[in-house]
């Protein structure tokens, strides 16, 4: 019996440390192995730097570790540059998004309610294709002699091809295409739950549907608008296989970069730095997202 | 108050002009007909329930005035002016929903406010505004809350502050008082009609609660199936109602079927298997033939219930036996089973605190009424 109870005890108390162990197991020990390779200098060698860790010397270990990777990001112009322009496009991007997006899950959100999991599901379809192979897909459609010149030009809309592929605009037709389940599904959860009687109310007492929208639906689908806003912002920031296939050399962005100093250079401490760095940018926008769902969940109880 | 609302009868004056005049209306949703070739006034300073059964077309009735819905066909017009084509945010009709629609974003200050906002007031008229009606409803202390924060009592009352801050010309309640618990649903029925006097405002009302409906209303619409059934004081419509449907949906009625045998002295003689004696009723509107089948109509409380014999003049005698007695309170309700297998409701209020030797269980009883107590409806 007492042998018993401490198996359940010990289960009881093992259960909510899965999460832990997982975390612990899989991010955080990878992130503090990353932190220290980008605190170490690059060396010509196997693995390409020099291990500073040596258990007998754990003194020599801290004085070997220094920052001089992160003065080389903050010195040269390009990792600002980059930055930047990650940040630039995931914001342009996630403004696409919400335009594209909204309207998509408002339609669904009104849609007979026998019909919305089929619309629910064809949103998450794509999902079953590979994403390197739907980003691939994309270069057959933008490309100059592309599916998209080609219908265009069949048309008469233009008389040569448009140059989209390896431009920023193919990134964002990209990041547009592969991210809008991320930003429909958080949108259409808000304003499925929506009551439309609200409308009605707002309608009855003198506010026309277009200033109810303002006023009523809005308002209310924020918190939906906030977390697919920070769903697309944050993944679209580091983004490295978009760019990479479709934005070509011209196009800067920090994920391309710290592919290219790990692949290229073979730089792994100042890849690590850069991961670091992207890391730190993005810790911003994720404790504004899960402070907002805290308030949501807070608020809904 | 009651002799004021006595003299209050635009309807029976051939002159008054209605402020909603519903002519011959239908509203057909695909197959199904809602409302079926209705025709209705209804009168500045009017207090009108719309009473009947769920489906019976009263919402959909409440909902074209409004402006959610349009008529298939037939017109309707407000203080003369035609309302179709007019969207609902152009109606000086305003609108308390059934499950009050406040917008959760807003505290309760600004629920009340957003209509006034829509006009495009200054400022400060509606900040006055706001503070009138938070007065009124006695929800001063709670500006600041939201609709969260508050009872299901105190949001009814939000939402009708918000509904009566445009001062509408008309104001629409869907079932008012549905969600509240009995007691505060009785107090916030009389300060409904005390707010609709105090403001002079039209007051229509969808209720499937005849209580509510005779409670407050001034006239009553019984609706049925797409029709009106009767419009008419709450007082006519218990009193004479003119269809069998009428008087079992208002009110407990209990119904004795027969057929007529003739007329004596100004009374219908009406021979029924559930009396050995043919019935004496008065009622000298109905026209009648011999031999036509007809449902007689008393009402429980018109009833009198005793054990001994009634003498050999009394009229509209039943004998039967006690099946089920029921103390309410200030009634008791005794169910007395017929040799015919029918069972009426009687009822008896209780006049004093104890009764000796009360009316037991299984007894024999005599159940009379007077000829004026019954109604007769033609089947």
């Amino acid at each position: 019996m007492a042998e018993r109870s401490l198996t359940r005890k010990l289960t009881a108390s093992l259960v909510p440390a899965l999460p832990y162990l997982w975390l612990g197991v899989f991010f955080l020990v990878p992130f503090l192995i990353v932190l220290k390779i980008s605190l170490s200098d690059p060396a010509v060698a196997q693995p390409p730097y020099k291990p500073v860790f040596d258990w007998s010397d754990i003194a020599g270990f801290f004085s070997q570790l220094d920052l001089d990777n992160f003065e080389t990001l903050v010195g040269d112009d390009l990792y600002l540059s980059a930055t930047l322009s990650s940040i630039r496009i995931a914001t342009i991007s996630t403004i696409l998004l919400l335009l594209v997006g909204f309207p998509v899950a408002y339609a669904m959100a009104r849609a007979p309610e026998r019909h919305r999991p089929l619309l629910v599901a064809l949103v998450i379809l794509p999902f079953w294709t590979s994403f390197l192979i739907r980003i691939y897909a994309w270069i057959a459609i933008l490309k100059p002699e592309g599916l998209l010149n080609q219908g265009l030009m069949a048309l008469g809309a233009i008389s040569e091809p448009l140059t989209i592929l390896n431009t920023e605009w193919a990134v964002y037709i990209g990041i547009v295409y592969a991210y809008l389940p991320f930003m429909v599904l958080p949108l259409y959860a808000a304003l499925e739950k929506m009551d439309d009687t609200l409308l009605e109310a707002a309608l009855d007492l003198g506010s026309p549907p277009w200033r109810s929208f303002w006023t009523i639906t809005v308002p209310l689908a924020m918190p939906g608008i906030i977390a697919g806003s920070l769903l697309c912002f944050i993944p679209a920031v580091g983004e490295f296989v978009i760019p990479d296939l479709l934005g070509g050399s011209e196009t800067l962005m920090i994920g391309r970069q710290l592919w290219s100093e790990f692949f290229s250079n073979r730089d792994w401490p100042l890849a690590s730095a850069v991961a670091i760095l992207l890391l730190i940018i993005l810790v911003v926008p994720i404790v504004i997202y899960r402070d907002v769902e805290a308030r949501r969940l807070e608020t809904e109880s | 108050m009651g002799a004021v609302r006595r003299a209050f009868a635009p309807w029976s004056d051939p002159n008054a002009k209605p402020l909603i005049s519903f002519e011959n209306i239908t509203k057909r949703f695909g197959d199904a007909v809602a409302v079926d070739n209705l025709s209705l006034n209804i009168f500045e300073g009017e207090f009108f329930c719309l009473l009947g059964p769920s489906g019976c077309g009263k919402t959909t009735l409440m909902r074209m005035l409004a402006g959610f819905e349009q008529p298939t066909a037939g017109r309707i017009t407000l203080a003369g002016q035609d309302l179709a084509g007019v969207p609902p945010y152009r109606r000086p009709v305003n609108m308390m929903f059934q499950s009050y629609a406040l917008f959760p974003h807003m505290s309760v200050e600004k629920n009340i406010a957003f209509g006034l906002k829509q006009d495009g007031l200054p400022k400060a008229e509606i900040t006055s505004r706001v503070e009138e009606m938070l007065r009124l409803v006695q929800l001063e202390r709670l500006a600041k809350r939201y609709p969260s924060q508050l009872s299901g009592g105190q949001r009814q009352r939000v939402a009708l502050a918000r509904a009566l801050a445009k001062r509408p010309k008309l104001l629409l309640l869907d079932e008012p008082l549905g969600a509240l618990d009995k007691k505060l649903r009785e107090a916030t029925q009389f300060e409904l009609m005390d707010i609709q006097h105090e403001l002079g405002m039209t007051f229509v009302v969808v209720t499937h609660d005849q209580e509510e409906a005779m409670t407050m209303a001034d006239r009553i619409a019984v609706m049925d199936q797409g029709h009106l059934a009767q419009v008419a004081t709450p007082g006519e419509i218990y009193e004479q109602p003119k269809t069998r449907f009428i008087a079992e949906f208002v009110g407990d009625v209990n119904i004795l079927e027969g057929n007529v045998m003739g007329q004596e002295n100004g009374l219908w003689r009406v021979q029924t298997p559930s009396a050995d004696a043919p019935l004496t009723i008065d009622d000298p509107d109905e026209v009648l033939h011999s031999g036509q089948a007809v449902a007689i109509a008393v009402r429980p409380e018109k009833m009198v219930i005793q054990r001994d014999p009634p003498g050999p003049n009394a009229r509209n005698v039943l004998t039967g036996e006690v099946w089920d007695i029921g103390y309410l309170g200030d009634w008791t309700v005794y169910r007395v089973k017929l040799a015919s297998g029918a069972i009426l409701r009687v009822t008896r209020a209780n006049a004093s605190r104890f009764v000796e030797n009360p009316i037991d269980w299984d007894e024999q009883v005599y159940v009379t009424f007077a000829p004026n107590a019954a109604v007769i409806l033609a089947e």
